[in-house]
């Protein structure tokens, strides 16, 4: 999926690593929670294969931006984690 | 959010059991050990024998309470020597031999 | 016991023979190779900084790519990861981090250093980044500057330009690098005269 700088987007809430074995650079704190872009990274071929030396799809990568206080329930207002998220995880908010 | 998700043990962002651990914050030299593995990784790596995603999910697969025991470089080269055994670039007959020579 | 839960100082020895009978990895390719990472270190990254407080055009094109901006200074980056510049300045700190496992700047900072690569720190820096400086180092990052936390979860490896602090006017290149330290780069300390 193609995602302008500023869309708002949500990572899957999907948890694979309850399924078998995997390798996944989406970490959990961001699962489910809702984010806006700030700019396409680039395309690289996709870890989670990668690590299973299987073809990998180059696929898009994006940073970001997550309010850092809506994760935990804690922190400074305003705060933000920004996070490098491969398309395959985002979904239009 | 401590919800009980699935989370892998190294996927550490937040995680509750480490959020009191006190930070080591000074300078510790690489042993000479350390240099080694990195080295072997890195020319793995420059050789597409051994990607870092094949390091690092080596590296996960090691046991929770393993992986927290063992020092950075010894996660290293168990999962380099548990992904070579896999991907047949070495067998395990081949390291035994060495292991008993060494 | 499975074979890979041999103490690894032996493993080391045993997959060094290993690797060098096939032609893997000999004796000679391991030395030249820590060498050459050993010349790596928060120096490089240090001359970066320093250049972008002295060079507005410069500043402008680490931001916008740090790998050509590293090479521009004779920095190796062929066939590493691209690498991200991240600004601090009077809104912004930013703070670096893997919470994965490890992954750092190494071709402009050298190897990431112990604390970064502990639990404590991949833990600590994304859920309390301003209790972890503080307590830690003694960074207290003002309430009206936003904290910005930049985890490193894939192909691109980040270092942070801090700002420049006041007393260096009309320093050369040389000293400023000279002030710029490792902590300064990842976003744990800043820049003290």
């Amino acid at each position: 999926m193609m995602f302008d700088a500023g869309a708002n987007v949500r990572v899957k809430d999907d948890w694979p690593e309850s399924r078998g074995p995997v390798h996944i650079r989406t970490p959990h704190y961001v699962r489910g929670m809702q984010g806006t872009v700030l700019r396409r990274l680039g395309a690289f071929p996709n870890p989670e294969d990668l690590a299973f030396a299987r073809p990998a799809p180059v696929r898009a990568l994006y940073h970001v931006r997550f309010d850092q206080p809506a994760i935990w329930q804690e922190g400074h207002a305003g705060d933000e984690v920004v996070v490098e998220i491969f398309e395959h995880w985002l979904e239009p908010a | 959010m401590d919800k009980d998700t699935p989370r892998a043990h190294h996927d550490m962002g937040g995680a509750a059991k480490f959020m009191c651990e006190a930070v080591d914050t000074a300078p510790h030299g690489l042993t000479d050990f350390d240099k080694q593995v990195d080295a072997i990784r890195g020319i793995l790596g420059a050789k597409q024998i051994m990607t870092v995603d094949e390091l690092r999910r080596g590296i996960e697969s090691i046991p929770e309470a393993e992986y927290h025991r063992l020092s950075y470089y010894r996660r290293w080269i168990r999962s380099i020597t548990a992904i070579l055994l896999e991907k047949g670039v070495i067998t395990e007959a081949e390291l035994r031999a060495a292991l008993e020579a060494g | 016991m499975n074979i890979v839960e041999t103490d690894g100082e032996q493993l080391l020895i045993a997959l060094r023979s290993v690797l060098a009978a096939k032609g893997i990895a000999s004796p000679a390719e391991i030395a030249e190779r820590i060498a050459s990472t050993d010349s790596a270190s928060p120096g490089q990254g240090a001359r970066m900084v320093a250049k972008a407080w002295t060079d507005p055009a410069y500043r402008a094109r680490m931001l916008v790519d740090g790998s050509k901006a590293a090479e521009e200074l004779g920095i190796p980056m062929r066939g590493m990861p691209p690498l991200g510049v991240l600004e601090n300045s009077a809104d912004v700190h930013n703070l670096i981090v893997c919470t994965l496992c490890s992954c750092y700047p190494r071709a402009v900072l050298g190897y990431p250093p112990f604390w970064y690569k502990s639990a404590g720190y991949r833990a600590r820096a994304v859920r309390d980044p301003r209790g972890l400086l503080a307590d830690e180092w003694g960074t207290v990052v003002p309430d009206d500057v936003r904290l910005r936390v930049v985890d490193s979860t894939a192909d691109y490896r980040w270092m942070v330009l801090p700002l420049r602090p006041a007393g260096t006017e009309g320093w050369d290149v040389a000293r400023l690098a000279s002030i710029v330290r490792e902590g300064d780069m990842i976003g744990v300390t800043i820049p003290k005269v």
